[in-house]
This record gives structure tokens, sequence and C-alpha cells, in this order.
């Protein structure tokens, strides 16, 4: 799959993922009604589940990236700093190379090098770095780093990872919210239950099991769907710069400071270049990392790059 | 029958009309990856004038590179045509190369934050040149592809569609040193 087909399946994608989360949303609103709504007539519930989801997918579109970079607490770049004039320079280099508008810079005061990229298009992108990164990395590896995210911006991955992140984290919260009222909910729908057949008691099921599930499903899928996009970002990032071995040696670099990025939390941390957490799982092969790991392991992305230098 | 007939014209036509548009678009961001080179150039040309000044004070002796290198500069400047302008921008990269190299020797001109500041615009600067003549290599050739594979060619042919000329280093002895090869094609 080329960049091109990458980004026509991306824009796709984020109208899947939306409608994955709408459904559930107006899925959950729905069991609320049924146990304790005022009846068929005035589904209150669902009719607000449906507002809030599609609420929080427009705004997760739209604002969402502003919310990432304060929830990083995200700096802008201050250009009179040698070092941050630098990566300044290196990504107005790499957004002239990938041919897309130059994404506005930010930095977080973090020793770890890490970074990501966000926004919902290459006209509205944000590109941040750690501290640790613009120290630990030299010129041509920044420049690498700087072209993988460009890769990411180019080929719409942010927008996807955007409403993931921010829907994952509104799907927490609304089946937060879930459970603690049907354990601590009122029993007066007790009574209108009765007498109903096996299905719905089915449905109560299926319903209960998707609440205490949602949260996870969704960090699951939003697993599922970085993974896959480190290795074509890796690989398209080197059609960027030429020289994939500065983004093995980066790679190499970033994994030996094996540290968590602190400023990055559980929501954003698939949006990353490498794992925030320094998880040993990412490391692992096997199929419980292949479902429980952000990335790739980093040794496999390395492998990757080394033999399109024709080096391994 | 009639019907498979005007069909058949429909389909031709809509083909026609996407394989013409997708071509203009294509010359365009050609053209457009072209102006960029442009833009980068100037870049550098702004910058010369501020690095001499602020090395000139330090480097007393080597008066006859700092003028080399401001000719040049004006030169590339002045040069029309692409051969020409190419070639000019050639004689500057090696000026600029022959200057950082002087600079070596001066260690308080290495340690000076602005001469460090200006290196770094200039490097970067040099890399905009390259990245722009790549992006630029990318797209012409994408355009190129378009105009000679069947059955685009034909449209391609009907209005007279011109290939876009590659950036292309010739001489294997000046690797470093990109030319523009106008005789290609």
């Amino acid at each position: 799959m080329n960049i091109y087909e990458q980004a026509l399946s991306n824009r796709r994608a984020t109208w899947a993922v939306s409608s994955v989360f709408v459904v559930l949303f107006l899925f959950i609103g729905f069991g609320f009604d049924y146990m304790y709504g005022a009846g068929p007539s005035v589904p209150i519930f669902t009719i607000g589940a449906l507002i809030l989801g599609i609420v929080s997918a427009y705004s997760s579109y739209e604002y969402g990236d502003r919310f990432i970079l304060s929830s990083t607490h995200a700096q802008p770049l201050d250009l009179e700093d040698p070092a941050q004039k630098q990566w300044q320079n290196v990504v107005e280099e790499m957004s002239i190379a990938a041919g897309i508008p130059l994404p506005k810079t930010f930095v977080i005061e973090d020793q770890d090098p890490n970074a990501f990229a966000t926004g919902k298009d290459p006209q509205h992108s944000s590109l941040v770095v750690t501290k640790g990164l613009l120290q630990v990395l030299d010129r041509d590896e920044q420049q690498a780093v700087a072209a993988h995210e460009m890769s990411h911006i180019r080929n719409f991955d942010i927008r996807v990872m955007l409403m993931l992140s921010v829907l994952v984290g509104a799907v927490a919260l609304i089946s937060d919210w879930a459970r603690r009222g049907i354990f601590r909910g009122s029993r007066r729908s007790g009574s209108r239950r009765q007498g109903q057949g096996n299905a719905a008691l089915l449905l109560l099921a299926v319903w209960l099991v998707t609440i205490i599930l949602a949260p996870l499903l969704s960090q699951l899928l939003a697993m599922c769907v970085s993974r896959k996009r480190e290795y074509l970002a890796d690989a398209s990032g080197a059609e960027l710069t030429r020289h994939p071995l500065a983004l093995a040696r980066a790679l190499e670099k970033i994994d030996s400071r094996n540290e968590p990025t602190r400023s990055i939390h559980q929501g954003t941390a698939h949006l990353c270049i490498a794992d925030p957490k320094g998880r040993p799982l990412n490391a692992k092969q096997g199929w419980v990392a292949d479902v429980l790991a952000t990335h790739p392991p980093i040794n496999r992305r390395i492998e990757a790059l080394k033999q399109m230098a024709y080096v391994s | 029958m009639l019907w498979i007939f005007l069909l058949v014209v429909a389909v031709a036509v809509a083909w026609f009309i996407a394989s013409y548009n997708g071509l203009v678009s294509l010359r365009n961001q050609a053209t457009n990856g072209w102006k960029q080179i442009d833009v980068q150039l100037k870049r550098r040309h702004d910058l010369i004038p501020n690095l001499v000044e602020t090395v000139r004070g330090a480097m007393k002796f080597e008066q006859n590179t700092l003028t080399q290198v401001i000719e040049a500069r004006n030169k590339a400047i002045a040069a029309q045509g692409v051969a020409e302008k190419a070639t000019q921008e050639n004689v500057l990269t090696g000026a600029l190369k022959q200057l950082f190299a002087l600079v070596e020797n001066y260690p308080d001109l290495k340690s000076n934050q602005n001469v460090g500041k200006l290196q770094e615009e200039l490097v970067s600067t040099e890399n905009r040149i390259g990245f722009a003549r790549q992006f630029y290599n990318d797209i012409a050739t994408k355009f190129n592809t378009a105009l000679q594979v069947f059955p685009t060619n034909m449209v391609a042919g009907m209005f007279s569609f011109k290939e876009a000329e590659l950036f292309e280093i010739t001489d294997s002895a000046e690797r470093s040193v990109p030319k523009v090869d106008l005789n290609i094609k």
C-alpha cells in the first residue's frame, strides 16, 4: 500500500471509527432507557447518548488536537534556543520534502526522547517533540524522526488517531458513569422488568458486558490501528530523507533511553514514534504482544529499515 | 444497441476528461515544485550578505574569499535561464563551502554564536534546496510517466503536453555539485 492509498483508506477509517463509537454510545443510552427511563415513548437517555456521541465525535475532529496539546503541556518552540531553532529548520525542510504545509511545532519539557504528530489534516497539523529528543539525536536523526511524523500527517494517520484518542477517553468516561449508575441505581425499574421474556434478559446481559468491556475494546482498537501504521510511516519517512539508516539509528537511541515519557498519558500513547510507557511488552513478539502493544517491536522496525539500506 | 453505443461513448468521454484533468493537475504540481526551488534559492541569496558581514571583521586575511562569495551570489541572482542559473548556483555552493572550511581556522568565529546561527541557517537552506529539488523530481517523474504510459499518452499527444525536465547530476566527479542537464529528452 502506498501513501495515497493509505490516505484514502484513512479517510474511510475515520468514518468507520466515528460510526462505531456513535453506535456504541447509542447502545449504552438505549440500555439506560430500558432500565431507568420513562418508557419507550420518551427515550431521554438514547437521545442524550446519541447527541453526546455525535458532539464528541465532531468536537474531537475539530478541537481534539488542542485538547491533546494542552494535556501534554506542549509549548510553542523558543526559536532563540539553538537546539529548538535547529528542530524548527529540520521540520521546515521535511515539510518541503513532503510537499505539505508547515505543521505548527511544539516542545514538551521531558527528558525522555519521543515525538508525535496530531491534527485533522495536513493543513491543520501539529508536531510535538520532547526536549530529550532534541538533546539525544543529531541533525540527521532528527530529520528522520521529522520525516516519519510528516508521513503520518501526509497520509491522514493523524486524523484517525486523533478521533481514536479523544473517543477512547469519552467511552471510558461514559461507561464509568454507566457502571456507577447500574450499581448504585434505583430499584424502581425492577418491577417493570418482571414478566418480560428471556430475550430481554439476554439483551440486558449483552448491554452490561458492553459497558464493562467498552473501554478495553476501544483501547484495543486504538492499539491495533496504530501498530499497523508505524511500518508504513517508517518506510515513507525513509523515502523522504533517502536515508533509512538515520531513522534506524534514531529508533535505537530512543529505545536505549527506556524510561517512560511522563508527560504523555495513556490516551495519547499510540500517537508517539515509540511507546512512551517504555513497556517491555512492545519489545516482545507473539500474539499477546500483537494484541496489546501500541507499537510493533522496535527491533523489527530497525531490521526493516536496515533492509531498505541493504545493510542487513 | 443504441443504448450500449451511447454508454460506451459516455464512458470514453468521462475517461478522456479525467485523464486530461489529471495531467493538468500533475503539470501544475510540477510547476509549483519548480517555484519552490526558486523560493529556497532566494532564501540563500538573502542570507549570504548577513553571513559575510558577521565574519568580515574576524577574517581580515580572507577578504578574497569573501569577495568571491559575494560575487558568486550577485552572479547567481543576475543569472537568466535555467542552465545559467544552475551553473551560477553551483559556483556559489562551492564558494560557500570554501568559506566554511576557512571558518574552521578561526576559533573565535567557530565559538561565535551568531556565526553558529548563520551556519545552521545555511545548512538548512542547502537541505531545503536539496529537498525542493527532490520533491520536484518526484512530481516531474510522475508527470512524465503519466505522459508516456498508454492510453494517457494519446490525450497528452492531442494537447501537446511537454515533458518536465529533471535535475540530474551528469558528471560523477561533480556529485556534490548538482547541475541541470537540459539535453535529456
